[in-house]
């Protein structure tokens, strides 16, 4: 028995998995704080929250070039989940800064918000550093059940229940899929380690063309699309995306799906690096059906949290272009992608969460006119992330966009590259038009009701800041970037 | 060993002024305030610049490389933000500054009650950052984030009164006419970034561009187009023919900015980008060759158009104009030191004549604002006799008049006959080029000294209520006149040749820069005509004197000469006067064609066939985008369908493939 626990002690590194151990202890440490405290008074659980996120970032801040890797090969902390992690990290903290007032507004101040934010970031965070298919898939599940308790959060809202319920329901079909493939590939290669199923498929390439193993890449691939809402298996993003409360869904756009790509990247180019032909024909269709779906129909919305749903499709598939690369550029381009990405769009959303009154129905963009000369701060902001969102320079979106798609020609994806900027130019069409609205209608209403919480404007600030550095700047970020791929 | 780190420092300074002052300087609103700001952020990288300087002076090693950080690295290109010091840009920075935050002080009493005196203020720093990353930018994207913020700057200050259509108008010139350039400059990048790529050496960095140059044919096709090409972009940006035509015009934005953009600083420019990339230009005679001979006749053609001017402002900018010819010729002939010294001592005297002129203008203004008067504040026909009002204003601007003659003894005189010296006896120089600068220079006495005995010699022509009006401007003013006065007296003494006792070393320090280039391509001055050295330079003394003396005859002597003269040489006078027709040559060659062939394709090409286009795209998306929207009909089932029977047939993709 002695030496059952010493054994398995051998593999023990807690400072693999420091970061995200240190996350759910103060998630939990708020949870019991919560009960302590009055209702209602959640600002005290938001400020710990912020604390707990920057204490993270020191800790998981150790891991950059120095890897740490424990767990029998279960987890590491490498460069590659540092980088991710912080991304999480941010997209976390911008979305507890804009939330507080929020909730207070529209009714639900509820303590319990906090913790499982920063459990779901957690999750994220070991989708990220899982190097065991089953780590990864741990983390997935922790990421998605705090997620659909968040969406559905605004208990008497339909829309909000609607929106926890369908995302659950979809999310855990997904998940059958997502599983099923791991299984088959389980019985491929007999093992569940990502580096160890690339050994085996090098050891065996007669397997390679197995339809056991193809499919078990396709099936495990859906689970993973499923969260980065890639086309066909996008359809949950505008109905979850409209009725979860807004903070809530601007970390789904950010966090839950770089976490996702991050588990795919990690994924195919260390365990499945022998099927690459596969995994980029199947991504190459997607990409491309992907970026169409989420511009194309982005058009006709007039719901802006619903159109920042389709143009949050429609990014994905650009960062997806980046996979089909498979190069260092594209490759870390994602990786920059993701971080440029939560920065503009988590911006975008802390605008809206300020602009929009208790339920919200005035987020249209008739709902617009006039903000920009109304309200000059938050008019420039949202003008700025739009931008950024569209890919002009010299905004961080450009430089993203700019490294996928040069990514994806040194590749020789040439047709790839074009069709990502023709849908970029098609995506002016609906960002421009909020613009317009701000800008050239005059005013219906004198926005009085929009207070400037400082919580949120602080989130606004410091994703101008992201996005114009990484805008103006790119070189330092994507040189770690960079540093951060296999 | 000597610390350079801070050097980003000298850019930042004003970038914070600019910021500041652009940001809340309406909220500030007070004069005093705003202007402080401005011009301590400016002085403070005047010190920061001299801290450089001296340090650089002592230092035995002459180039030194900061990295700032990376900007962007794409494949095997890495471009940073880095400075680039050596004795060219320690120069170079200290003039900008130096005389930088002289205008700025100047500009305090100036603008005096200027609407928007912040706004003035926040773009004056602004040009000072972008031209400060000109010359400090390690590699010709800064260079050229520089190149493109200072003719940014100067199209905001030339409309600075842009309720005023010339202004605007003017403004507007500049700018596209610098786009005309800045094309050029463009082109000369991009070629020689790839006739440097096919041997491997990918990269825009200065110091690189110069150890590697060695691998293009000197004097081959690549280098002769992408020094034209850089060239080009010089002539926009510093005023040459063939694009020299924005730089008068320019002269609607506030006289201190005509000093400090359209004198001193911006416009040399083209003239320091040469000096920078020295060695690429020696490689390619034919193009030094081009650039002499288009200095030499910027030179004469302006004087001559400088000859019959009222407005005294506009005189001096086609004395700018040929000015910057004399650096160009330098340039072209190889004597690129001799060029940045009369960029130098030319910064000296023109900015002390601009802000002079500036004094003048400011107080005939304020007597004719007093008597209720709308006259002209800027033509001469209605000064004279000013001497006595405006004593310092006078000195000073006597000074520099006496430097831009090229008077013994005085900056301008020194730099001047450098370079007709070198245009003279250097192996890519030759007899005509000395002729035609020779003659120019005689122009410039008799155009200056035409000024000044118009604006404060013979007796006071302005109208009688406003002549008691006229005082000395205030001390904020006359300081800055003072200082640059003196600088526009002493400047050249660091550039005595050694025909003169002098050591030249102007020369010395600039020497580690353009030494190597002239080495190894040849270019010195020949010693067989060093006989010449002391009679040429007589013969320019002389002519200077003769310029001087016709002035003098003209004006002061015999006024009514001027008249008759005009009677009799009508058409010379009539051409002259209005510049030889240049604006209109180009009106109806370049404008008003562009014009038509722009209209040809709107009606003919662009209604018809992109607009059908582009609304057929359109129609088509949002066509599509109704039927996406039904698919989305909020039933989960069919959300659940889709999923499926997207897995269906991505398997069945494999599976049949």
């Amino acid at each position: 028995m002695e030496n059952l626990v010493q054994l398995a002690m051998q593999n023990v590194n807690f400072a693999a998995i420091m970061p995200s151990l240190v996350l759910c202890c103060f998630g939990m440490a708020i949870l019991l704080i919560n009960v302590f405290m009055p209702r209602g008074k959640t600002t005290s659980a938001s400020l710990i929250s912020i604390i707990a996120l920057l204490v993270t970032a020191v800790v998981s801040l150790q891991g950059w070039n120095n890897p740490q890797f424990g767990f029998a090969g279960h987890v590491a902390l490498d460069n590659f989940a540092t980088f991710f992690n912080m991304t999480f990290l941010l997209a976390a903290g911008l979305t507890i800064l804009m939330s507080d007032d929020y909730l207070r507004r529209e009714g639900y101040p509820i303590g319990e918000y906090y913790p499982l934010i920063l459990f779901s970031t957690a999750g994220a965070m070991w989708m990220a550093s899982g190097t065991d298919l089953m780590t990864i898939f741990l983390g997935l599940e922790v990421l998605s059940i705090s997620l659909y308790i968040l969406a559905g959060m605004f208990r008497h809202q339909l829309q909000s229940n609607e929106a926890g319920l369908k995302y659950f329901l979809l999310g855990a079909f997904s998940t059958g899929f997502l599983l099923y493939g791991i299984a088959l590939l389980y019985g491929v290669a007999g093992t569940t380690n990502v580096a160890d199923i690339g050994l085996y498929l090098s050891a065996h390439p007669a397997m390679i063309g197995n339809p056991m193993t193809v499919a078990g890449m396709l099936l495990m691939s859906i689970g993973f699309l499923f969260k980065i809402a890639a086309a066909p298996f996008h359809m949950w993003t505008p109905d979850v995306y409209q009725g979860a409360p807004t903070p809530v869904t601007a970390f789904m756009s950010a966090g839950p799906k770089a976490a996702a790509f991050a588990a795919l990247m990690r994924i195919f180019i260390l365990g499945l690096a022998g099927l690459q032909s596969e995994w980029t024909s199947l991504l190459w269709g997607l990409a491309i059906l992907t970026m169409i779906i989420g511009n194309v129909t982005a058009i006709y919305q007039t719901n802006l949290k619903r159109m920042l749903a389709y143009s949050s499709i429609a990014h994905a598939g650009y960062a997806l272009v980046g996979l089909v690369a498979a190069n260092a550029v594209g490759v870390s381009g994602i990786l920059f992608y993701m971080l440029a990405y939560t920065f503009m769009n988590l911006g975008a959303f802390a605008v809206l969460v300020l602009a929009g009154k208790k339920g919200e129905e005035n987020l249209t963009l008739e709902g617009f006119s006039g903000f920009g000369f109304k309200r000059p701060f938050l008019g420039v902001a949202m003008t700025i992330f739009l931008l950024s969102l569209m890919g002009i320079p010299p905004t961080a979106g450009f430089a993203g966009k700019f490294y996928i798609f040069a990514g994806a020609i040194k590749s020789g994806y040439i047709w790839l590259a074009i069709i990502g900027v023709l849908n970029s130019a098609v995506s002016l069409y609906y960002y421009l038009r909020v613009i317009v609205y701000m800008y050239f209608k005059d005013p219906q209403e004198d926005y009085s009701w929009v207070s400037m919480h400082t919580g949120a404007v602080v989130s606004i600030v410091i994703a101008i800041v992201g996005v114009l550095y990484l805008g103006i700047i790119p070189g330092k970020i994507m040189e770690m970037a960079k540093l951060a791929i296999f | 060993m000597h610390d350079y780190s801070l050097i980003w420092l000298i850019p930042f300074f004003p970038l914070v002024g600019f910021i500041v002052n652009g940001l809340l300087g309406k909220k500030i609103g007070n004069e005093k305030v705003i202007g402080a700001i401005g011009t301590l952020a400016i002085a403070a990288s005047f010190v920061v610049s001299c801290k450089m300087f001296f340090q650089l002076l002592g230092d035995v090693e002459k180039t030194h490389e900061v990295i700032l950080f990376s900007w962007m690295s794409v494949g095997q290109l890495q471009i940073d933000w880095g400075f680039l010091l050596d004795p060219l840009s320690a120069l170079m920075i200290m003039v900008v500054t130096g005389v930088g935050s002289l205008i700025h002080l100047y500009s305090n009493g100036y603008m005096h009650g200027e609407e928007g005196f912040y706004r003035y203020f926040a773009y004056l720093n602004l040009f000072c950052f972008s031209m400060l990353m000109l010359v400090l930018g390690n590699n010709a994207l800064v260079m050229f984030v520089g190149w493109e913020g200072v003719g940014l700057c100067s199209y905001l200050l030339i409309g600075y009164y842009f309720e005023k259509k010339s202004a605007g108008d003017a403004a507007k010139k500049a700018f596209v006419v610098n786009r005309v350039g800045d094309f050029g400059f463009l082109i000369g990048l991009f070629t020689l970034f790839w006739a440097l790529g096919e041997h491997g050496v990918w990269t825009f960095q200065f110091t690189k561009i110069a150890e590697n140059a060695h691998l293009l044919p000197a004097g081959g096709v690549v280098v002769t187009v992408a020094t034209l090409c850089f060239f080009l972009g010089a002539t926009g940006k510093s005023a040459q023919i063939p694009l020299y035509t924005w730089l008068p015009d320019a002269m609607e934005g506030p006289t201190p900015v005509s000093a400090l953009i359209h004198a001193a600083t911006m416009v040399t420019a083209g003239v320091y980008m040469i000096g920078r990339m020295n060695g690429l230009f020696s490689m390619a005679p034919d193009t030094m060759m081009v650039i002499a001979i288009v200095g030499a006749a910027t030179a004469i053609f302006a004087a001559s158009i400088g000859l019959a001017q009222n407005d005294i402002k506009r005189v001096l900018a086609y004395s700018t104009v040929s000015q910057l010819g004399y650096m160009f010729l330098a340039m072209g002939v190889g004597a690129f030191s001799a060029g940045i010294f009369h960029l130098m001592t030319h910064a000296f005297f023109k900015a002390c004549l601009f802000l002079g002129s500036g004094s003048v203008i400011h107080a005939m203004h304020h007597a004719y604002h007093k008597a209720h008067l709308h006259d002209d504040p800027q033509d001469m026909r209605n000064m004279g006799g000013l001497a006595k009002k405006m004593p310092i204003t006078f000195i000073t601007f006597f000074i520099s008049t006496l430097a831009i003659s090229g008077i013994p003894g005085l900056s301008g005189f020194f730099s001047k006959d450098e370079i007709l010296w070198w245009a003279f006896s250097s192996t890519r120089g030759g007899w005509i080029l000395w002729l035609i600068g020779f003659i120019a220079a005689g122009m410039t006495a008799f155009y200056m000294f035409r000024l000044v005995f118009m604006t404060f010699f013979g007796k006071q022509k302005t109208d009688a209520r406003a002549k008691d009006h006229v005082h000395e401007s205030p001390l904020v003013i006359t300081i800055p006149l003072m200082v640059l006065g003196l600088l526009a007296l002493v400047g050249g003494w660091v550039g005595i040749p050694a025909a003169l006792g002098g050591a030249n070393r102007f020369e010395h320090f600039l020497a580690p820069v353009f030494e190597h280039a002239q080495e190894t391509y040849g270019i010195h001055s020949q010693h067989s005509l060093h006989a010449f050295e002391f009679p040429l330079m007589g013969c320019s003394i002389g002519i200077a004197l003769v310029g001087i003396f016709l002035a003098w005859i003209m004006y002061v002597k015999n006024p009514e000469l001027p008249g008759r003269l005009v009677a009799r040489f009508r058409w010379l006078h009539t051409a002259i006067f209005n510049k030889w027709f240049v604006d209109e040559l180009y009106d109806g060659l370049f404008v008003n064609a562009t014009k038509r062939l722009g209209r040809y394709f709107w009606k003919g090409f662009d209604v018809p066939v992109i607009d059908g286009i582009v609304n057929g795209v359109g129609w088509l998306v949002q066509g599509s985008s109704r039927v996406l929207r039904f698919i989305q009909n909020g039933q989960i089932h069919s959300y659940a369908m889709t999923m499926v029977l997207g897995m269906v047939v991505i398997v069945a993709v494999y599976v049949f493939k």
